[in-house]
């Protein structure tokens, strides 16, 4: 198998809208795949993954997904809108964690051309936009032509590239709530070289209350078959007062609960070993951001 | 056969109506049939930045674009960026830096060299190295290369 070609047969459609998007997908149900900037999708057909689709349905020319605004809950970013927007936007200046994490993916050619939308559709359990996602408790809206949906991001993943999103359906915005006074977040990862898929990632997210933990939320990428949120480690956080200690105890929590495997980019011991370093790094990070001391 | 989309790409400043298949590579299009070589088939999967141009004024990978995709399209390769015989002031730079060995990186730099300048008119040296990290090169050790791009930056903010 060679990368110089693209040795897969099928039609070309490129609707100019969302709504002519989901006819396509509805009429065609099942043999449609959609393509945004073709980062993933394109490396996988190439490499010869088994995604069986006769039509492959462009999104560049539905230019009213690519868009940062502000809505009722906070912030929504348009499913299409190009890595590159994102971390330079002013209005999600304060998702931390968020921004933290596009300059690290890929390189600076990759995130011209990828999109958030596809990274998280993509359903790599390396994802790097999921977790600092996760910890803000975004919330995808999806579309078909028979309606309308909300899924919390933390429902989304279900497997390794498997997702809740049906055949008809597309992912058309996240919806990023307001971001809570005495906050702060922080995503950290670790890679082999610089442009590199995550080996490990950990987001942290805190919210303060004078010297005590208001809220905390941890999430990892790479450690799972999908990003996960280490559901009930950030909650025996609440209402202590913020230390080294402290989140050094939930950092060891933390490790002892994930699951990691070995595989190319890592071993489960290296990311269980490191994941005790890095959790705590990131709460430190994330509360000071949020303004509290150590 | 699949069914032919007709495109049109403007690349180096010069119209091309196509014919193309869906699964038509942009770089094979660019390399096979305008017959412009500089853009190089490297990896194939948008990891060494060999194949990189700069379409409508943004750094990206012709290995990782449909051809179809491209249609409308404004593309400058790294045989665009010389005006008038004059090469450009990063082209310029890595001739007198010598940051060139085997060469086949070379065109690839030079492109994501220029889009740098373009957004960043003095980048530091972790800026460049930053920048430049989707292009590889297996021959010079990078460190020439970054000194190119940095006397190309002080090259034109003087000449400006
Ligand atoms: C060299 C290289 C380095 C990379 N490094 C990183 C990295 O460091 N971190 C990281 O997280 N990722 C990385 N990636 C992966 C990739 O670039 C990102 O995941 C990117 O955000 C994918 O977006 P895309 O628009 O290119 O998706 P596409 O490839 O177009 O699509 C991906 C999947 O999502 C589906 N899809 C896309 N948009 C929608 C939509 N709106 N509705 C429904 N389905 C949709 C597609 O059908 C496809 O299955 C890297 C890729 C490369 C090639
Ligand atoms: S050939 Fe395109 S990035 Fe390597
Ligand atoms: S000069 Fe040989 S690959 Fe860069």
């Amino acid at each position: 198998m060679s990368t110089r070609l693209l040795d897969r047969e099928f039609e070309y459609v490129a609707p100019n809208s969302l709504a002519d998007a989901l006819d396509l997908l509805s009429a065609y149900e099942g043999g449609v795949k959609v393509m945004a900037g073709g980062t993933d999708l394109l490396v996988k057909l190439k490499t010869g993954a088994d995604i069986p689709f006769s039509i492959l349905l462009d999104t560049k020319d539905i230019t009213e997904l690519s868009f940062i605004s502000k809505c009722e809950e906070g912030i929504e970013i348009g499913a299409l809108t190009k890595l590159c927007n994102i971390d330079r936007n002013t209005m999600l200046s304060d998702y931390h964690a968020l921004v933290e994490a596009i300059p690290l993916m890929a390189s600076p050619a990759v995130r011209n051309m990828g999109t958030i939308g596809g990274n998280i559709v993509n359903a790599s359990p390396a994802a790097d936009t999921a977790c600092p996602l996760m910890v803000y408790d975004a919330v995808l809206r999806l579309s078909s032509a028979s309606g309308d949906r909300e899924v919390p991001i933390s429902k989304f993943f279900t497997g390794v590239s498997k997702t809740v999103i049906k055949d008809d359906e597309m992912l058309v915005s996240i919806v990023l709530p307001r971001v809570k006074p005495d906050s702060g977040s922080c995503f950290i990862k670790k890679t082999r070289v610089k442009p590199d898929i995550s080996k490990i990632s950990v987001t942290a997210y805190i919210e303060r209350d004078g010297s005590a933990v208001k809220a905390c939320r941890i999430a990892m990428g790479a450690v799972a078959p999908t990003p996960i949120e280490l559901l009930g480690v950030g909650d025996k956080a609440f209402d202590r007062v913020a230390t080294k200690e402290l989140f050094l105890e939930l950092a060891e929590l933390a490790a002892s609960i994930i699951k990691p495997i070995d595989d190319i980019r890592s071993t489960a011991e290296y990311r269980r070993e490191i994941s005790k370093v890095l959790v705590a790094q990131a709460l430190e990070t994330a509360w000071q951001r949020a303004g509290g001391t150590l | 056969m699949m069914k032919l989309h007709n495109i049109t790409l403007t690349v180096n400043g010069r119209r091309y109506d196509l014919a193309v298949e869906p699964n038509e590579l942009l770089l094979n299009v660019i390399r096979d049939r305008l017959h412009l070589t500089g853009t190089k088939y490297g990896c194939g999967i948008a990891e060494c930045g060999a194949c990189s141009i700069i379409a409508n004024g943004k750094l990206m990978l012709a290995c990782m674009i449909l051809a179809v995709t491209a249609s409308g399209w404004d593309i400058t390769t790294s045989e665009g960026l010389a005006k008038d015989g004059n090469l450009n002031p990063v082209q310029q730079a890595f001739i007198d830096k010598g940051a060139i060995q085997c060469g086949f990186c070379t065109p690839g730099m030079v492109v994501a060299g220029t889009t740098l300048l373009m957004e960043n008119n003095s980048p530091t040296e972790d800026e460049i190295r930053e920048y430049m990290r989707g292009n590889y090169c297996r021959c010079t050790g990078y460190t020439s290369i970054v000194e190119a791009i940095e006397s190309a930056a002080i090259h034109m903010n003087e000449t400006k």
